[in-house]
């Protein structure tokens, strides 16, 4: 019995060896082979937009285009097959395969496991900061600033994110600023003017123990996934350190700068100046971001809590849980007392030009026909971030900021950015992952009310290596 | 007649040797065309099962030698520092801890025995007797147990949240005013059993998985002969004397391989407490993590998927030396995969087979002396 086991154990590994051996085997070949790779002539030869000048369609070999992004829903997925569309009518030798995929699927599992089997896509989804200095260590991302630099250039800093030794290897189509997300009822049944929001951190206070005074949560936090506690510390971080502090820790993984601790003193002291020292709903910790009614953002827009400190994407969930709380159709508008304003300064601090948020943009892959970048830059160009920002979104294309909808609340948080003398992406993303989780979990610890400023940033710098 | 069977006749011998047919002279029929069914039939099981069981073990194992990243999983060669780094490991400020993992995982073991195992003993005999309702009954019980995890962890992390039902129903229904916005899964700590929130993840998961020990034990209690508990009774027995000396013993192979099961289950658990917890962050904060949760946190979140492998390795040493452990010295009584249990069976068996065949003939020549006197 024994012996029959150990024979069958050895066919069985021998046999899993035999099936090792044929994967590598494939994927060598799936390198080897991949879609049609432009001549090096072509790849660095700046082509014009596809919208200023229709390029010649003839003379061109026949090209297919990847293209992966995260548009799963609607209107989203039909505006960007509409794109591939037009580019492919204007370019007919092109053909535009595109796979709509889940951001966090996308993300952590399809798009690595594409780079590692070398089937990756020529067009797709990219976050930029850490993740991207990683994509660009492995040689995965293509130099846009030589193929398509007028499109570069046109997006200017909103992009810094995207770049690597000021190279860009991906290019965002949207960035959004933080900030707090208001519902004005309970802002005014607290008696306070929803037309003149806090300027200053001790406005903010009084606002914050006059909403808490009047019963209700001054400011919802959802602290199960992290990284929501995590943008206290970091606004907290951004409105503390200067630029360069700032830039030396994405760049240079440099944490010295006393600022960093300075921004954990900065945050303690909001945490205790408020509300007898409870500022956050109750049960925070416990409290998840944007999950239904019980979520911080469905506290926010069912009117149990004022306030919460969220990215722009904020208003599409809180107008998802308001239309599903209230039997509306899902493609209600967001309410209108929902209202927007910045992160005030911090005395003393010295980022007052900062701002910190986080966008959506492609990469365009080192083996991709020029094409790609192509159809890249087709997507930034005027008329279709016309489109794009017409549909209530923000737009990074400063030709197509105009064209978001009048009255729109994505307004607000426009202006702050046009404002920003230096734009901060989240600093988990920044870090990337093997820095952010760490740095999240100290900040929750820290904010749940343990440990020190000086722990937070040891751990931020102990993740780091 | 009776000189036959004395003198030893083979066909009596046979006959009285009984269960085992005759295989010898088939052995030499074994064709290349049965061979190829043979082989038919297992190679692509086989094949399934290298390819999704052998390959990816060897890979995590690989895997777990290198300091690689999600996109280049395989560089940085660093021997087994991954798995000295688990072993040596110190609590950090606000990170999660694997030594934490391990414990939560052996509590969750040992208390899902300890709690289900009774509640489930005590459902199957009372549903084993003539009850009103048994089927309904019956069906409610299994419901949980066929509710996805995904589905069960969200349900539970509505109803538990800060602002959920059930604090709702305390406050509201129950006047308890303290409980307003509890945070049943969110009790900051180091978890393991002073902590609430192991206790209500064990509410949860014996919500979940007690169906599967009922139907379980109910199975294994439809297999005891009604003969036996009909014996015990008119002999006197109690109902509990009866479910005491004989039904519960009879049940025993049941209980242990559902124990196996439920151990196993339970160095496994990830997919409810991820759910649950909203993630990783909450399980961390709460030190409630999993040895699975641990490994997709660290491999996963943390990019670090060198030291996940090492985990996931660790976490299948773990559970190989359990299973076998608990195969060795429990399940073999019942699986018989034990060799010398086999041997033992064997000469037992055919020690009973040669004093059947001496009792037969014994009978055989009584009753031919009979007719003859």
């Amino acid at each position: 019995m024994k012996t029959k086991l150990r024979a069958g154990g050895i066919v069985a590994m021998a046999a899993a060896l035999a099936l090792v051996v044929a994967g590598c085997g494939d994927d060598d070949n799936g390198g080897a082979d991949p879609t049609p790779t432009p001549d090096e002539t072509t790849a660095v030869d700046p082509t014009p937009e596809p919208d200023e000048t229709d390029p010649p369609a003839v003379d061109r070999d026949p090209v297919t285009v990847t293209w992966w992004h995260n548009g799963v829903g609607e209107p989203l997925y039909s505006f960007w097959q509409g794109i591939a569309d037009e580019f492919v009518a204007a370019n007919p030798h092109v053909t535009v395969n595109i796979e709509a995929i889940q951001n966090e699927t996308l993300r952590n599992d399809v798009l690595p496991t594409a780079f590692q089997g070398g089937n990756a896509p020529d067009l797709f989804q990219s976050w930029g900061g850490g993740e991207l200095a990683d994509w660009h260590a492995e040689g995965l991302v293509m130099n846009l600033s030589n193929v398509i630099p007028d499109t570069v250039a046109h997006i200017g800093a909103v992009g810094n994110s995207w770049a690597i030794d000021g190279a860009a290897y991906g290019l965002p189509f949207t960035f959004g600023p933080s900030g707090f997300w208001v519902n004005t009822e309970v802002w005014e049944s607290a008696g306070l003017d929803s037309n003149n929001f806090p300027a200053t951190l001790d406005e903010l206070f009084e606002a914050w123990n006059a909403i808490a005074d009047a019963g209700y949560a001054p400011v919802a936090l959802g602290g199960q996934s992290g990284w929501p506690v995590g943008h206290w510390w970091y606004w907290s971080a951004v409105k503390t350190c200067s630029s360069a502090a700032l830039l030396a820790a994405s760049n240079n993984h440099d944490w010295s700068d006393p600022c960093w601790v300075q921004a954990g003193e900065n945050m303690d002291g909001i945490l205790t100046s408020v509300n007898g020292g409870v500022p956050f709903n109750q049960g925070w910790l416990a409290t998840s971001a944007q999950e239904g009614a019980t979520s911080a953002s469905g506290l926010v827009v069912t009117g149990m809590a004022a306030m919460q400190l969220m990215g722009v994407w904020d208003i599409g969930v809180m107008g998802g849980i308001y239309n599903e709380a209230n039997d509306l159709p899902s493609d209600t508008l967001p309410p209108a007392f929902l209202s927007w304003f910045p992160f005030p300064n911090i005395p003393g601090g010295g980022g007052d030009a900062n701002l910190m948020g986080g966008g959506d943009g492609f990469s365009v892959h080192t083996d991709a026909p020029v094409e790609a970048a192509e159809l890249l830059a087709f997507i930034l160009s005027d008329s279709v971030q016309q489109r794009y920002a017409a549909m209530d979104n923000i737009p990074t294309n400063p030709n197509a900021f105009g064209s978001i909808p009048a009255g729109s609340a994505n307004l607000l948080p426009l202006a702050a950015l046009e404002n920003a003398g230096f734009v901060q992406l989240w600093l988990d993303a920044a870090y990337g992952g093997q820095i952010g989780t760490p740095m999240n979990n100290a900040i929750t610890a820290f904010i749940g009310g343990q440990g020190t400023p000086q722990d937070v940033v040891d751990a931020i710098v102990n993740a780091a290596g | 007649m009776s000189t036959q069977v004395e003198t030893g006749d083979p066909r009596a011998a046979k006959t009285a040797r009984g269960s085992s047919p005759i295989v010898t002279s088939r052995k030499k029929k074994v064709t290349w065309k049965r061979r190829v069914e043979v082989i038919g039939f297992t190679v692509p099981a086989l094949i399934v099962y290298v390819a999704f069981v052998f390959v990816p073990i060897g890979y995590a194992l690989v895997m777990s030698l290198f300091d690689g990243t999600p996109i280049s999983p395989f560089t940085n060669f660093v021997g087994f520092e991954n798995f000295t780094g688990i072993f040596t490991a110190e609590r950090q400020f606000g990170q999660p801890f694997f030594w934490d993992a391990v414990r939560n995982n052996l509590l969750i073991a040992v208390a899902s025995l300890a709690i289900q195992g009774p509640i489930a003993l005590g459902v199957a005999l009372m549903l084993n007797r003539r009850l009103r309702f048994r089927r309904l009954i019956r069906l409610l019980i299994f419901v949980p147990y066929v509710l996805s995890e995904v589905i069960t962890g969200v349900i539970f992390a509505q109803i538990l949240n800060p602002n959920g039902a059930l604090n709702y129903v305390l406050t509201e229904w129950l006047g308890l005013e303290g409980m307003r916005f509890f945070a049943w899964l969110g009790q900051v700590g180091d978890g393991g059993i002073g902590s609430a929130t192991f206790w209500v993840v064990m509410a949860v998961l014996t919500w979940k998985y007690v169906g599967m020990a009922i139907i379980l034990f109910m199975a294994g209690l439809a297999g005891v002969p009604e003969e036996l508990t009909e014996a015990a009774a008119i002999d006197g027995a109690s109902y509990w004397q009866i479910q005491r000396k004989v039904t519960v013993p009879l049940l025993g192979p049941t209980i242990r391989i559902w124990a196996f099961l439920s151990i196993i289950g339970s160095f496994q658990l990830f997919d409810m407490v991820w759910i649950l917890f909203g993630g990783h962050t909450l399980l961390g904060q709460t030190g409630m993590h999993t040895m699975a949760s641990y490994m997709v946190t660290m491999g996963m979140n943390r990019n670090m998927v060198g030291y996940g492998s090492a985990v996931a390795v660790l976490l299948f040493v773990f559970t190989l030396i359990v299973a076998l452990i608990y195969q060795k010295f429990i399940l073999s009584r019942d699986l018989g995969s034990d060799s010398r249990a086999i041997r033992k069976a064997d000469q037992k068996k055919a020690r009973a087979d040669a004093k059947a065949a001496k009792i037969a003939a014994r009978e055989l020549t009584a009753a031919e002396t009979g007719q003859e006197t």
